[in-house]
């Protein structure tokens, strides 16, 4: 029986930075992935010859710049250029463009509300400062509020320390942010709708929740962080796509000596006498390991690779009550052109940026109300790219590939996903889009939809949550995944998780990754 | 040339590194040399060797004064064997003229009636057609029908060339090229792109990085090519050549000033930055400002210009230390303002170029 310090079940990100830094620090380090290719919901497919799709995840908006200093990734390949600006065609015919110069976004903003045009800057501002407030609590392990130990008891000192340190304005806001929807948030600061709409957007990506649902505008502020970075840019679109975020992290795992197998799909994690001692793999080999880490989610690690005979019954029930309800798609097109919007014809800058289906408040409202009662969303929100106007290497010359994010399209479909189900839901997302670019369907090449169930079936997310669970306030910082269990450790001794399922969750963030690393060797 | 022909000059920057970004460098200063002694006055003038040139090379060198101090650098392009050009950022008619008196040599300043376009980075090369030059070579050829010098050539450290056009047909050939590369993603690039991308490959500036001779106020302004790291273009088995007497005795002892490539270290950006409650800040584009670097007590040197790589996420500067602290690895400080105040940062001496991709040469 092979013999290592640590094995990584899974090659997605974080198991891959967890698996870096344990090299690093001279662990003997095995990454063993299901799949064929490692990268897990980040990686690059040539779905269709000539054209490469980030399948799952698809930009870096996330990923914590000390990661990549540390990990030295630009040195393994990873380049990431800037997404510069946000498009909301309106059915109207008019739009709203959010641009990254502050006098032409300004002027833009004018055009639908002075008083918007006004806002934008106060509350870029606070953002701000509420994700500086933040920030600090993603690099750390969560101190646990209901234990009284000692090191606990010190993390809940410092935490307060720090929150008192914010001020009571800005500890309101903070508390704002954490408690209200994102559309009652937005309420507070802007009035024109395409601009709340698109803004609370990012609140409810990831989750089956909709704008008006409390809890949301954490999320918003989540998706921000990135932002905080600045000049930095820790957020863009990986040249290459997603998969060259996940191959530079391995690329420095590799150089630290660590050792990775694909296509060796783990069967149960070996337990004996409450430790774990290794892996079993499918095809029966035993690979023995001083310790072992989880990256899959709690849901797969715990009641799959574990199994409920070796852990506490409470903890298995609340593993089971631990919520994914994936909501979200991917729609990737390989196109013969650009697609041309009624509302801002031709090749301009616009088409570089993202564009939002998010014309108003009320219709991603309405797009969840249909996911709530177990439909997809028959006018959805969309997320879109065109990654091969920025890496022209992503499609053949001349041709292009768009990356749409769509929701919702309830993992829980009434009376579930079938191929046919997948196809009419792909018809109604260029349905759709194709009202706002006319041209959108001519241009269509070939199409891939890919619905919760088969994140679920590729990636092994469970319920194609592209979080490894929703990211909640009631599934966030210490109760993440499970209560006394936020710290990477688990019921099981020898075992830690390093997934999204961990704090401070999902995105292509590496947070967890590193946080268990860090736990794991001793470092906080 | 332009500083940017968007509101940012980002996407141009990126151009460079990951598609192709064309630039105009017209303005440089280009002199056509002629004639049966047209080798022996450049070899003559500058410090690398250029009699032994091979038709089709292209040198890169600078040219010193008497006393051994840069005046200029530039390429030299061995055109036929009794023709070069040499291109230069400053005017060098009258020098050149001056050192050919007796020689059999005739220098026209082309600067005004050549253009020259420059294309680079990594989707360059499939964008002219495969075309196959070696690095630093150069050859005629046509683009869609224009005729055109291309060199394999550039200001930038990536795969590139330069593109060396008649004036008239300037304006055809930036059309061509970029009708050719926009399904490439070429971009039109200005200088605050070339800037960074200059900086991450270690390149010089002059009136930037350091004073030519003719336009320094003071001696201790000029720089001899020891000091700005080019000793390797300076060949000392040459009988003869304007300053050799200088730089051989300066080989001799060993230059007092080295150039050098310098990372400013992020966490003690940051910690500055977090003791007045801020995020670290970093220069969106890149500066050319005179700052002081220390090691304890002493000041070791300056930098000349730095800036972010945000390819390399690094934050780098090219500097001028004293010879004692130029070594790679040396920890020192470099100045930097951090709200209104002077704070130093923890800076370490690295090897140039910062960037430097297999494709540049391959």
């Amino acid at each position: 029986m092979a013999s290592y310090d640590a094995v990584v079940i899974g090659a997605g990100h974080n198991s891959l930075v967890c698996a870096a830094y344990l090299a690093r620090a001279g662990r003997k380090v095995l990454v063993v992935e299901r799949r064929e290719r490692i990268g897990g919901a980040a990686v690059t497919e040539e779905v269709f010859p000539g054209f490469r799709f980030s399948v799952f995840s698809y930009v870096v908006s996330l990923l914590r710049p000390e990661i990549i200093r540390e990990l030295e990734l630009p040195r393994h390949g990873l380049h990431i250029l800037p997404l510069e600006s946000t498009f909301t065609p309106l059915p109207d015919g008019n739009y709203l463009a959010q641009w990254n110069d502050h006098d032409q976004n300004r002027r833009e903003l004018a055009r639908h509300s002075l008083r918007d045009a006004e806002a934008y800057d106060e509350f870029g501002l606070m953002l701000h400062q509420m994700a500086r407030a933040v920030k600090p609590l993603l690099a750390m392990a969560p101190p646990d509020p209901t234990s009284l130990s000692f090191g606990d008891l010190m993390g809940m000192k410092r935490l307060g320390e720090h929150f008192r340190g914010l001020g009571v304005k800005r500890f309101s806001m903070l508390t704002k942010l954490l408690t209200m929807s994102s559309a009652d948030f937005l309420d507070e600061w802007f009035e024109s709708e395409p601009l709340k709409a698109t803004k609370s957007a990012s609140g409810i990506i990831g989750t089956l929740l909709g704008p008006r649902s409390p809890g949301t505008a954490y999320v918003l502020l989540h998706h921000y962080m990135g932002e905080l970075d600045g000049v930095f840019r820790a957020w863009g679109f990986a040249k290459g796509g997603n998969g060259s975020v996940t191959a530079a992290i391995a690329g420095a795992a590799q150089a630290a000596g660590a050792e990775i197998r694909t296509a060796a799909p783990v069967a149960q994690v070996l337990v004996k006498h409450g430790r774990a001692r290794g892996v079993l793999l499918d095809d029966g080999e035993e690979i023995g390991a001083k310790l072992v880490v989880s990256g899959a989610d709690p849901r797969r690690t715990f009641l799959g690779l574990v199994g409920e005979q070796h852990l506490p019954g409470p903890f298995v029930d609340s593993i089971r009550r631990f919520r994914f309800r994936g909501s979200s798609a991917k729609v990737n097109l390989a196109l013969g052109e650009l697609p041309d919007f009624a509302a801002l014809p031709g090749r301009g800058p616009h088409l570089r940026g993202a564009v939002s289906i998010s014309p108003s408040v009320d219709y991603l409202e309405r797009a969840y109300d249909e996911a709530k009662y177990g439909e997809y969303s028959k006018r959805p929100y969309m997320d879109i790219v065109i990654p091969s106007l920025l890496d022209p290497q992503m499609a053949p010359p001349g041709k292009h590939v768009m990356s749409i994010f769509v929701q919702y399209a309830p993992y829980q479909l009434n009376g579930g996903w079938t191929d046919a189900r997948r196809e009419a839901f792909g018809d109604t997302v260029v349905d759709t889009l194709a009202q706002y670019a006319p041209n959108l369907k001519n241009a269509i090449l070939h199409r891939q939809v890919v619905t919760p169930a088969d994140i679920e079936r590729i990636v092994g997310l469970s319920e194609g949550n592209i979080f490894q669970g929703e990211l909640s306030l009631q599934q966030m910082f210490f109760l993440r995944p499970v209560p006394a269990w936020a710290k990477y450790r688990t019921p099981v001794s020898a075992l830690w998780q390093c997934g999204a399922g961990t704090h401070p969750g999902g995105g292509v963030m590496g947070a967890s990754g590193r946080n268990a690393a860090m736990q794991i060797l001793g470092r906080s | 040339m332009a500083s940017s022909y968007e509101l940012s000059h980002e996407r141009e920057y990126h151009a460079i590194r990951s598609a192709a970004a064309l630039l105009d460098v017209s303005p440089l200063y280009k002199y056509r040399v002629r004639g049966k002694d047209a080798a022996r006055l450049l070899h003559l003038v500058v410090t690398r060797s250029v009699e032994d040139m091979k038709v089709g090379q292209v040198g890169y060198t600078p040219w010193c004064d008497a006393a051994g101090k840069v005046l200029d650098d530039g390429t030299i392009a061995r055109l036929g064997e009794r023709e070069f050009r040499m291109t230069a950022a400053e005017p060098n008619l009258r020098w050149l003229e001056d050192n050919a008196v007796g020689l059999d040599v005739s220098v026209e300043d082309v600067s005004d009636s050549l253009a020259a376009l420059a294309l680079q980075g990594p989707a360059s090369r499939i964008i002219l057609e495969e075309i196959d030059l070696k690095y630093f070579r150069i050859a005629d050829t046509t683009f869609r029908g224009i005729p055109v010098q291309v060199s394999r050539t550039g200001y930038t450290g990536d795969l590139g060339f330069e593109l060396w056009v008649r004036k008239e047909r300037a304006l055809a050939l930036w059309d061509a090229l970029i009708e050719a590369g926009t399904p490439y993603g070429i971009v039109p690039a200005g200088m605050l792109a070339l800037d960074v991308a200059r900086i991450e490959a270690g390149l010089m500036l002059i009136d930037v990085d350091y004073v030519p001779a003719r336009k320094a106020l003071i001696d201790s302004q000029t720089s001899s090519p020891f000091e700005l790291d080019l000793a390797w273009t300076v060949n000392l088995q040459k009988e003869r050549f304007v300053g050799r007497e200088a730089l051989a005795a300066e080989a001799a002892r060993g230059p007092q000033w080295q150039f050098v490539g310098v990372e400013i270290e992020w966490q003690s950006l940051e910690r500055l930055y977090a003791e007045v409650g801020l995020a670290t800040r970093l220069p969106a584009t890149a500066w050319r400002t005179s700052v002081p670097i220390y090691s304890g007590g002493e000041q070791a040197g300056y930098a000349t210009s730095g800036g972010w790589s945000p390819l390399l996420k690094k934050y780098v500067a090219l500097a001028h230390l004293q010879s004692k602290w130029a070594a790679p690895g040396t920890g020192l400080e470099i100045e930097i303002t951090v709200e209104h105040r002077r704070k130093r940062a923890g800076a370490r001496v690295v090897k140039k170029p910062f960037f430097d991709p297999e494709r540049k040469r391959g």
